[in-house]
């Protein structure tokens, strides 16, 4: 029976909260750096569920979302690349629903019990926008979550699923809308969530014979924090049971939002749990879990307990509106943007998105960016690939440069970096606070991110840059 | 089996331009205000150049150099060699007459870079047709990753790094304020470059040289013919010229330490050999360096045995390299006065040796002036193009 083997998850490192300055409201939520997005965040998310698992594994991958950077150009395909994945799996985006977590699952745990001993990951991620410092601002949050679903080593049993489909309009985008949209509060709230999620709740425990008791805790989604406890006592659950919606913390992160619940649900989970959960979104998916006793075997994943606790909170507001590009700022005239070759990202795709460079071996030295003649021995063509996104580095040295930093988030940060095992490479360093940087960072550890370095000729290009460890080893 | 190019040419001719914001000049325009002055200087005219060499980042092809000056037909090679082109354009004047072919040739540098429009050289990443992932970094970024690491591997704060650096700043203004060619012709204070605005930490603005337009040339011929054509002496002799390319070591090795430059090394004891050059330090009587950046000059001292490993603070504080010191560095006021057209720099900086040789450096001239070199860079820490001449007046 397939079930899940695995999850991640991925907060960004950035909050608004109470001390951010013109955001002047005591709710904290998470958001994604100027340089992630749904994409970038997704694959953080499953690099934290696979773990030192086999990548090559890994037979299907399904990325869901409903802030695609692209319409048409599969976010699975590339984020299969980045994570060098093999080729000859299944990709699969799966989009335009809050749901699409959850419905990727359910596709996931198709294809396991079509494919035995085969497994499939499902990372999800979205960075959708609100007028700032409104409502929907308020209860939403950037961020990811990722399970890897199995029929071997099953740590959380899927003993039902249940699906509703309904075309109601509560919130919603349209091809060009930057921003949600919705119908009046009251209805969408009355006639959308609460009764999707009633209806949809009753009809699975209707089908499964059950009742709230029979469940050590409920975990699902949910656009703000009242409606949420409205669902928990229509259907009997006490406070005990109903898993923490992350409102002040992370926020709804829309179709990461139910797997990031769940996820902090299986990190204080023990064998027997039982667990309902639920996606929501044009209706609804609906899963019966049942934790066994492999979940001991994930306690080492960060997970939503590591991001969580991992933080840094933003000074002004201003500095997401820039993000967001929702207000500009003045940098130094430099050459216009121009979109990137797209052979020559072809021809270099493996140096770029798994970042692979070469390891010669006459000599054993590892080099970035892939050579031909060795940098070390200048032996020819005796190199074998090697992968330097996983690698751990150290800060050799580092400038903050003014000029070349952009309009968005000047000064760039630029660092040389040392990997572990060998290797040298010149990266952007992200998720830091310029101010801080100094030279006592000489020789700080740091960790390689997947991140967006451009937006240009309709291109989002994506490369890996350095940023101080979240988990500090 | 491989000669020396000591005394085998000679330059009877030099022209440079003012350099600077020159709105009201474009490349061509430059070309003939400073081959214009080394013809008058040299005593010939352009129907007598057999070959010219051309340096500059703009332009088509040898043409550049053809088209205002009229040169009728004759071999003109275009050079582009990084930061270092206008040097690699004499450098290889110099060989074709040494190799006997020509007898009177051009090598001329020029660069039109205002019309751009933008803040610092050229784009942040690849040259066009990359994969634009590559990290992006400005000029300034690149040789402020060498402050970051010089602070750090000798044990200066933050404060001392800026200080020592500032001295740098204010000597070259200082010699700049002396030369009516030069973009910047004013003095500043050590407190001007030390709280002036960060370029690309801990550069700031006063460390950085910017970006201008200029040219200059040189007039090269056989010894023979110069002391025929100027019986009095008023010409210089080539006693060595070197280049070296790096081939990105620094960028791919974890040895490189960010605190020298290979090919400033490589270059610099070439050409001192060539020269016959034993103690640098004592022997050279005035250099014209690559100071795109203050830690660059920094380095350079080191690099070029004009101070130990990690003792280029002493002597800087000394004021070794001050026009009153034991070798003047850049008495001309360098590239952070004169900005760096990037193909007309190195035949500037041998110009200043020409006029110091040939006592015509007005209220800048220097007591001794009988061995100068001249250090042009061009890259990045880990990966240069550095081309090093050196000269000596005739005996």
């Amino acid at each position: 029976m397939a079930g899940i083997t695995s999850f991640g998850a991925y907060v960004p490192l950035f909050r608004v909260g109470r001390e951010t300055r013109n955001w002047g409201m005591p709710i904290e939520k998470a958001i994604a750096s100027h340089d992630e997005d749904s994409l970038t965040m997704a694959v953080a998310a499953a690099l934290d569920c696979l773990a030192d698992m086999d990548r090559k594994s890994v037979d299907a991958l399904y990325v869901a979302t409903t802030t695609s950077p692209y319409i048409e150009h599969q976010l699975a395909a590339i984020a299969g690349a980045a994570m060098d994945l093999r080729a000859d799996i299944l990709t699969e985006d799966v989009s335009n629903t809050l749901r699409a977590g959850t419905t990727a699952l359910r596709s996931a745990l198709n294809f396991a019990a079509a494919e035995p001993g085969r497994k499939a990951l499902v990372t999800t991620a979205d960075c959708r926008m609100g007028t700032p410092r409104g409502g929907f601002d308020q209860t939403s949050g950037d961020g990811a979550a990722a399970i890897m679903v199995s029929d071997q080593n099953v740590a959380v049993e899927v003993d039902g699923v249940y699906s509703l489909a309904d075309p109601m309009l509560d919130t919603w985008r349209a091809e060009g809308d930057a921003m949600v949209r919705s119908w009046e509060d009251r209805f969408i709230l009355d006639e959308g969530y609460r009764r999707i999620m009633s209806e949809s709740i009753r009809g699975a425990l209707g089908k499964w014979n059950m009742t709230a008791k029979d469940f050590s805790k409920v975990a699902y989604y949910a656009p703000e924090p009242r409606e949420h406890g409205r669902v928990a006592a229509e259907f009997g659950f006490d406070r005990s049971q109903v898993q923490d919606p992350l409102f002040g913390r992370s926020g709804s992160s829309g179709t990461a939002h139910a797997l990031q619940v769940l996820i902090c649900a299986l990190e204080e989970a023990k064998a027997g749990d039982r667990i309902l959960f639920v996606g929501y979104g044009d209706g609804a998916d609906i899963f019966n879990l049942r934790v066994t006793d492999k979940i001991e075997s994930l306690r080492n994943r960060h997970g939503m307990k590591g991001y969580l606790e991992s933080k840094r909170l933003m000074v002004d507001f201003n500095q997401y509106l820039r993000w967001r590009q929702l207000i500009g700022a003045e940098s130094a005239r430099r050459p216009a943007s121009v979109g990137p070759s797209v052979s020559a990202l072809w021809r270099e795709r493996s140096d770029v998105l798994p970042m692979y460079g070469t390891r010669c071996k006459a000599c054993g030295y590892p080099q970035y960016p892939s050579q031909r003649v060795c940098t070390n021995c200048f032996t020819w063509d005796q190199m074998e690939p090697y992968r330097f996104s996983d690698k751990k580095g150290t800060i050799y040295t580092f400038t903050k440069d003014s000029l070349a930093g952009g309009a968005i988030e000047p000064p760039s940060i630029v660092t040389v970096v040392d990997f572990e095992g060998g290797g040298r490479a010149m990266l952007g360093m992200t998720d830091r606070v310029p101010e801080e940087v100094d030279l006592s960072w000489i020789g700080k550890k740091v960790d390689l991110t997947f991140r967006k370095i451009s937006f240009a000729g309709g291109v989002h290009n994506y490369f890996w840059k350095c940023m101080p460890e979240r988990f500090p080893s | 089996m491989a000669e020396s190019i000591k005394d085998k040419v000679a330059i009877i001719g030099m022209g440079c331009c003012k350099f600077g914001e020159n709105w009201w000049w474009d490349a061509e325009d430059m070309l003939i205000e400073s081959t214009k002055e080394a013809f008058a200087d040299a005593g010939v005219e352009p129907k007598d150049i057999q070959a010219a060499w051309l340096g500059t980042t703009g332009g088509f092809s040898g043409q550049l150099l053809a088209r205002p000056l009229k040169l009728q037909y004759i071999p003109i090679v275009r050079v582009e060699n990084a930061c270092a082109t206008a040097t690699d354009a004499f450098r290889n004047a110099c060989y074709a007459v040494a190799a006997g072919v020509y007898d009177m040739v051009l090598a001329a540098g020029v660069d039109k870079l205002k019309d751009s429009g933008i803040s610092g050289l050229g784009s942040d990443s690849l040259l066009p047709g990359g994969t634009g992932t590559a990290t992006g970094t400005s000029a300034p970024g690149s040789f402020a990753l060498a402050g970051t690491r010089y602070a750090h591997t000798y044990g200066m704060s933050f404060a001392e790094l800026k200080h020592m650096l500032a001295q740098i700043d204010v000597k070259n203004h200082h010699n700049g304020s002396l030369n009516p060619k030069a973009h910047f012709q004013r003095e500043i204070t050590v407190e001007q470059a030390v709280n002036a605005p960060m370029i690309a930490w801990p550069l700031g603005l006063f460390d950085c040289c910017g970006v201008s337009d200029g040219s200059a040339a040189a007039i090269i011929t056989t010894p023979e013919i110069a002391k025929k054509l100027k019986p009095k002496g008023d010409y210089i002799m080539v006693a060595g010229l070197a280049i070296s390319c790096g081939a990105g070591q620094g960028q791919t090795q974890n040895k490189y330490d960010f605190v020298h430059f290979q090919e400033d090394v490589t270059a610099g004891e070439w050409a001192y050999r060539e020269a016959g050059i034993t103690d640098p330090f004592k022997e050279i009587d005035l250099a014209e360096v690559h100071d795109c950046f203050s830690i660059t000059e920094t380095i350079i001292y080191e690099d070029m045995k004009w101070a130990p490993k990690g003792g280029a603070k002493e002597r800087i504080y000394a004021g070794a390299y001050t026009l009153e010191g034991e070798l003047p560095v850049n008495p001309d006021g360098g590239l952070k006065c004169f900005g760096h057209p990037i193909g007309a720099s190195g035949l500037r900086m041998i110009y200043e040796v020409w006029l110091q040789m040939l006592g015509r450096a007005g209220k800048r001239q220097l007591k001794k002036a009988d061995i100068g070199l001249t250090h042009n860079l061009g890259g990045a820490p880990g990966s240069f193009t550095c081309a090093v001449a050196v000269f000596r007046k005739p005996d």
